[in-house]
């Protein structure tokens, strides 16, 4: 079989804090995401997921600074884009899905307005084909009566239907690739399998690569293809998703699943990395913060 | 994991009916009413507004004109009181109750003019400072830093002592001295606002960094400018009496509270209503101004609201 090439393709990223000591962040993160592929980023808190996500936007807070790697997009390095050309990238080519539905729409705008952000800015639609465009999307991530959703502002509405809502104004624009930062975590459970389903669905009929960063490793066997798990900053483990759940190679893989709380494995409960892998993590670590990741 | 297909019906929240929308809206508009402050400090003031826009209809008598046959005429309630002067008359014979009407003028003149400056010019660059952040901020805050070490009241008598008198310095001293005011707040208001996920969505479709301040933050910041306006009237109002009561607002020949406060102190003991109507006048006025900012910001605050 042959491997299509990357569509993402992350080569040796380092970040880390701008200010001294330069407190590294990201450690040589190389993966690959594939046209179509759902890519999922695993790792505690402070594992970097979420600073890989941000730096393939172009968003990282400026507190943090990119120090060495690529990200590459179809072959064009994001980081060495202008920001001109970079505006021309984003919206068109990538796209995100935020973590909280809550806060990522603006409470004093209507929702038209706001899905029709990307369409406005990057196609030029106005009048009724954009009023056509924006209620097809919203039809497409299945809300019902979207005339009335349209004219509604983000408190009128349910947790549930925002995400949907912020789903179609991430595919309004058809994406090559969708960063999807914990889309279900600020969710109940229902409506987080609703939301998973949802995300898949659009991503397979639109083809899109999406990288999916999640603590939830139940999610993970849910919806992605492949995996990265990160620890500090680091990859620890990388390979298609069923066959890391089934067979983790590394200890913290191992770690972190039996970690997760599962109901068809009673009495395992919850139970803490083993002390003997975290000191040997962070042995790897500090070997690591001594080499080119601490000085670059 | 055990996989069970909910209905999809049942997991999408249906929306609203229409007419509960448009019903809620209305509520809205009626809330207004339902905050005694903004009620009876909105009235208030809009009834002094009105006396000062149509003064020469409302008030009884010329304010200038002297007639010291009838100097110090007590209160119509008072026993030796002459018709025709509601609140007596001070030393030369001039009408208390005009003379506090046209004062209203420059009063209300001073407040609205000088607080929508000052708020133009702090928000501008309280956006601009929290939003940019960088040598921006680094900028405007150690400019705040510097204004804020200044006792406001001698600052801004010392501003008119050296650009001269009259209505126009009295308002570009408080906006010299109270832009700060709204400068901190935007700014701090502004730094909360570039964190939210809706400014990074903003900024991930690739929208200019103007439009997203324009159209993701501005609004969201605007309550609170509001509230503040509010606020920076009343202490415009404070502002202008103290100056005309040292002299230094308008010439001495048009009516102000201040300049009648300070002309009442010298006759307190003959004739004490020429000193306590301007100042009951501009303590309730400071206070309708404060109350109506403290109702607006309840009204707008989703914390407060019932």
């Amino acid at each position: 079989m042959m491997v299509p090439a990357p569509l993402l393709a992350i080569d040796g990223l380092s970040a880390r804090l701008r200010a001294p000591p330069h407190r590294p962040l990201l450690r040589s993160v190389c993966l690959d995401v594939r046209e179509g592929e759902v890519h999922g980023l695993v790792g505690e808190s402070g594992a970097g997921k979420s600073t890989i996500g941000k730096a393939v936007l172009g968003i990282l807070p400026r507190a943090i600074e990119p120090c060495g790697g690529t990200i590459r997009l179809s072959g064009t390095d994001l980081l060495g884009l202008s920001p001109a050309r970079l505006d021309a990238v984003l919206g068109t080519e990538i796209a995100l899905i935020p973590q909280d539905p809550m806060t990522a729409l603006n409470p004093s705008r209507r929702i038209f307005d706001q899905l029709t952000d990307g369409l406005r800015l990057k196609r030029r639609l106005r009048g009724q084909a954009l009023r056509d465009k924006a209620v097809a999307l919203l039809q497409d991530v299945q809300i019902p009566d979207p005339e009335a959703v349209l004219r509604r502002y983000p408190h009128e509405i349910s947790g549930g239907m925002r995400q949907r809502i912020l789903i179609a104004a991430a595919f309004s624009l058809d994406p090559k690739l969708i960063i999807a930062d914990e889309p279900t975590t600020a969710l109940d459970v229902t409506v987080q399998k609703e939301v998973l389903r949802l995300i898949r669905k659009m991503q397979r009929s639109h083809g899109t690569g999406v990288v999916f960063v999640t603590h939830d490793l139940g999610v993970v066997a849910q919806v992605c293809d492949r995996l990265t798990v990160l620890y500090g900053g680091m990859v620890v483990e990388q390979g298609e998703t069923a066959a890391i759940l089934a067979a983790p190679s590394h200890p913290y893989t191992r770690a972190l699943l039996d970690a997760t709380p599962r109901h068809d494995r009673t009495g395992s409960g919850m139970r803490p990395i083993p002390p003997q892998v975290a000191a040997a993590l962070q042995a790897e670590l500090a070997r690591y913060g001594m080499g080119p990741g601490a000085h670059v | 994991m055990v996989e069970r297909a909910l209905p999809e019906a049942a997991v999408m929240a249906t929306p609203l009916a229409e007419p509960a929308i448009a019903r809620r809206r209305f509520a809205g508009l009626l809330a207004v009413f339902r905050e005694p402050r903004v009620v009876f400090a909105g009235g208030f003031l809009l009834v002094l507004l009105l006396a000062a826009i149509f003064a020469p209809l409302v008030a009884p008598h010329d304010p200038l004109e002297q007639d010291l046959m009838l100097n110090t005429l007590p209160p119509a309630w008072s026993a030796d009181a002459e018709p025709g002067y509601v609140l007596g008359t001070d030393s030369l014979g001039r009408d208390v109750l005009s003379r506090l009407i046209y004062g209203t003028r420059v009063a209300f003149t001073v407040a609205i003019v000088a607080a929508l400056a000052a708020g133009l010019i702090g928000t501008l660059l309280g956006l601009l400072s929290g939003y940019f952040g960088g040598w921006v901020d680094a900028v405007v805050s150690r400019l705040i830093d510097i204004w804020m070490a200044f006792p406001p009241v001698l600052l801004s008598i010392l501003l008119v002592a050296v650009i001269g008198t009259g209505v126009t310095s009295v308002i570009l001293a408080i906006v010299v001295i109270d832009w700060t005011r709204f400068c901190r707040v935007v700014r701090s208001e502004t730094l909360q606002q570039a964190k939210m996920e809706y400014v990074d969505a903003a900024v991930t479709l690739g929208t200019g960094r103007g439009k997203i301040l324009l159209k993701e933050v501005l609004p969201n910041v605007l309550p609170v400018v509001v509230v503040l306006l509010s606020l920076e009237m009343g202490i415009a109002v404070i502002v202008e009496a103290v100056l005309s009561f040292v002299g230094l607002s308008v010439s001495s020949d048009t009516p102000t509270w201040g300049g009648m406060i300070a002309e009442g102190r010298q006759i307190i003991y003959q004739a004490w209503w020429v000193l306590v109507f301007p100042l009951v006048l501009l303590t309730a006025t400071v206070l309708a101004f404060n109350q109506l900012g403290d109702g607006v910001r309840r009204l707008t605050d989703p914390v407060l609201r019932r």
